[in-house]
């Protein structure tokens, strides 16, 4: 088992540290390592895909799971799986699809692993009907600090604590999941435009309930009247009938496109207002006026932007801030606030997404919360930034809302606790599993997790 | 830890009086900063200091240490360390000295080397060493720009910050990829008790404008920071007249 230290940063590049990276071949490796981990601990770490600091842990060790990516077990007839945590959900859906089955609960990027899957707690764009990934999960084996493995159920509080536990309760070694049928891997795709906020809030209110998978991009940069005009994407998968001929043939193929990745070294200026402006001009008009509908991939209709390896370089040296929130049904102001402050402010974002939560999973530290969520993409070199998102916190959290902490890089962290009722059991559960502080990273660090 | 804007949640100054240092850890606090340690000569000045920066709401300790007994460093900063992650240090002790006294008395001018550069080494090693143990962290070193090029009216100070200068940048170069940040802050004529005897020189400026500076360093983790930034340029040009010309220059 090799072990170098190696800078390590987040998603979003913005804060880099560096750690021992080990990558365990096997459970016992990966054993082995958790119990000689040293006095700073370590932490399990996927593809890398946390925005933040939330994989990271300075001066300490960090696993590397994606070496422990076997898919052991598929029950094609029931719909479950059985494999190890360093499985990404690309290579899931790649067996998977063929045999008529799909992940139930995709994020932006097939680029993840189950168990940062699991950790995060992540969602998509199904939340209002498929809730959060840890509503799929039947069980998962868990290593913990005195280096033995539990399995855990659903109900249990290690479940609750571990499912949005950012990887502080333990690393997850396998995962069954529940899989969702689909006939095809087409995606019947109704596309539309909304003038302003309000109108995108009152279509998504009114007709949200008609499709599966539901998003709203907003262009950020429009101002006046036209603010928070947006173009929602919502569909369902396509059933076999209604597939034209020739694509009957092979409807379940995983298709991929990869563009050229993105140049290591790009200047920081790229994303400007300009560069951004412009882009989501033609972005809003490119979208019908009227409602459409098509057929679409759904590799391109759930992960655009896998289609450019490395696609985060475009924000070059400094890196970008994905700041997302949720804040519930009733809060439309705050969020219209929220959207107008950020207008006014000019934040040249060219990834500002809305959508819709359903009920809430039970994760201590889980962040779907019914209501409305905003994520956003801001270059992180932006002037006076930081105490912008600050103020936005206080908005947040004065709503009873909450920031998302698999994308947080920068929370001020004695909000936490407002914005995670649950935070105290959470910071209980692991003083009794975890007395050593085995598991820890930059994360828990910054926010005292 | 320092967040995705490079600001420090724990704060050691090396300095604890210093103008400039207290100047960035008001502007720190007002972010992020909740602890703060503040290294120095233990005097009412320190603990004047230290009141200051707990009415701003940060948590603030102080710690008895002397530059020119580097012997002591390792055990009174190694005590600092071992009570949790430091996310920034910020080495700003140092002495202007008195360039006419120190020319007659060598002794005298022993001491600013001494301070400036001899016990800024041994604590700019001891706190690199604990950086990297814990695999984050930034060094931030006020150096000056008396640095760049040896001055008539001030060679002696001078030449003890060019010293500390080179030494920081070795070090910059030396951990790098350790995810220890490293940055030299060359300031000019910077206005505080201590210069106020001396008459002003051209592009001067304040402990605020420096510690805006270091602010903005520490989120682009700038390797050096002019402070202010055109002096850059204008050093440039300085360092590259002749010495001919450069003695007659009313600098």
């Amino acid at each position: 088992m090799l072990a170098e230290t190696v800078s390590v940063q987040g998603w979003g590049r913005t804060a880099p540290t560096a750690a021992r990276l080990i990558r365990p071949r096997t459970y016992e490796e990966a054993a082995t390592a958790v119990r000689s981990c040293g006095p700073r601990g370590g932490i399990a770490r996927g593809l890398g895909r946390a925005y933040g600091d939330a994989a990271q842990n300075a001066g300490g060790a960090v696993l590397d799971m994606t070496g422990l990516n076997r898919i052991h077990a598929i029950d094609a007839s029931g719909g479950t799986v059985l494999c190890d945590a360093g499985v990404s959900l690309h290579r899931l859906m790649e067996v998977l699809l063929p045999l008529g089955w799909f992940v139930p609960v995709t994020p932006g990027t097939r680029q993840v692993t189950v168990g940062g899957a699991i950790g995060a707690d992540i969602h998509g764009r199904n939340h209002p009907v498929a809730g959060a990934f840890s509503r799929h999960v039947l069980s998962f084996e868990l290593l913990t600090a005195d280096g033995t493995v539990r399995t855990v159920a659903p109900g249990t509080p290690l479940f609750d604590a571990t499912t949005g536990g950012m990887g502080l309760t333990g690393i997850v070694l396998t995962a069954t999941l529940r899989l969702q049928p689909v006939e095809t891997a087409l995606m019947r795709v109704a596309t539309e435009r909304a003038a302003d906020l309000d109108d995108l809030m009152a279509r998504l209110t009114a007709t949200d309930h008609h499709y599966r998978y539901s998003v709203a991009w907003i262009d950020l940069l429009a101002r006046g009247a036209a603010t928070g005009r947006a173009v929602l994407t919502r569909g369902d998968h396509a059933p076999l009938d209604a597939l034209p001929g020739r694509a009957r043939r092979a409807p379940l193929a995983l298709r991929t496109s990869r563009l050229p990745a993105a140049p290591a070294f790009l200047p920081e200026g790229l994303i400007g207002r300009t560069t951004v402006g412009l882009f989501n001009e033609l972005w809003y008009r490119r979208a019908s006026r009227t409602r459409s509908i098509r057929l679409q991939h759904l590799t391109a209709f759930f992960h655009p932007l896998d289609g450019v390896p490395h696609w985060n370089r475009v924000y070059g040296r400094g890196g970008f801030v994905r700041y997302q929130f949720v804040v519930g049904e009733g809060r439309e102001e705050t969020l219209r606030r929220i959207v107008r402050r950020l207008s006014d402010r000019r934040c040249p974002s060219f990834l500002a997404v809305l959508k819709r939560f359903g009920p809430a999973d039970p994760g201590w530290l889980s962040f779907p919360a019914p209501g409305w969520t905003l994520a956003v993409d801001i270059p992180a070199s932006l002037p006076g930034l930081g105490p912008f998102l600050d103020e936005l916190d206080e908005e947040v959290a004065a709503a009873g809302g909450r920031v998302c902490l698999a994308k947080d890089a920068r929370l001020r962290p004695d909000l936490l606790a407002a914005m995670y009722p649950r935070l105290d059991d959470f910071r209980a559960l692991r003083a009794e599993l975890d007395p050593r502080g085995v598991f820890m990273s930059d994360l828990a660090r910054r926010l005292d997790l | 830890m320092k967040d995705a804007f490079g600001l420090p949640q724990s704060l050691l100054v090396l300095g604890g009086t210093s103008e400039i240092a207290l100047a960035t850890a008001r502007r720190l606090i007002a972010r992020r900063t909740r602890t703060v340690w503040l290294a120095g000569r233990p005097s009412p000045a320190l603990d004047r200091a230290a009141g200051h920066l707990r009415g701003l709401g940060a948590q603030v300790h102080t710690v008895p240490f002397d530059a020119l007994d580097p012997a002591s460093h390792e055990e009174t900063l190694g005590k600092v360390f071992a009570e949790g992650d430091i996310d920034m240090v910020l080495l700003a002790f140092g002495t202007l000295g008195d360039q006419a006294t120190d020319e007659r008395d060598p002794q005298a001018a022993v001491r600013v080397a001494q301070t400036n550069y001899t016990g800024a080494v041994s604590a700019g090693l001891v706190c690199a060493a604990a950086l990297q143990n814990q695999g984050h962290g930034s060094l931030v070193v006020l150096s000056s720009v008396a640095a760049e090029r040896a001055r008539r009216a001030n060679f002696i100070y001078g030449s003890s910050k060019a010293g500390l200068d080179t030494f920081t940048q070795g070090l910059g170069d030396a951990l790098y990829g350790t995810g220890v940040h490293v940055m030299v802050v060359r300031p000019g004529f910077v206005r505080t008790r201590t210069t106020a005897r001396l008459p002003e020189a051209p592009l001067a400026t304040t402990p605020e404008a420096v510690a805006t500076a270091i602010e903005l360093g520490l989120r682009r983790r700038s390797e050096t920071v002019w402070v202010p930034g055109a002096l850059r340029a204008v050093m440039t040009v300085l360092r590259h007249l002749p010495r001919g010309v450069f003695r007659r220059l009313p600098v």
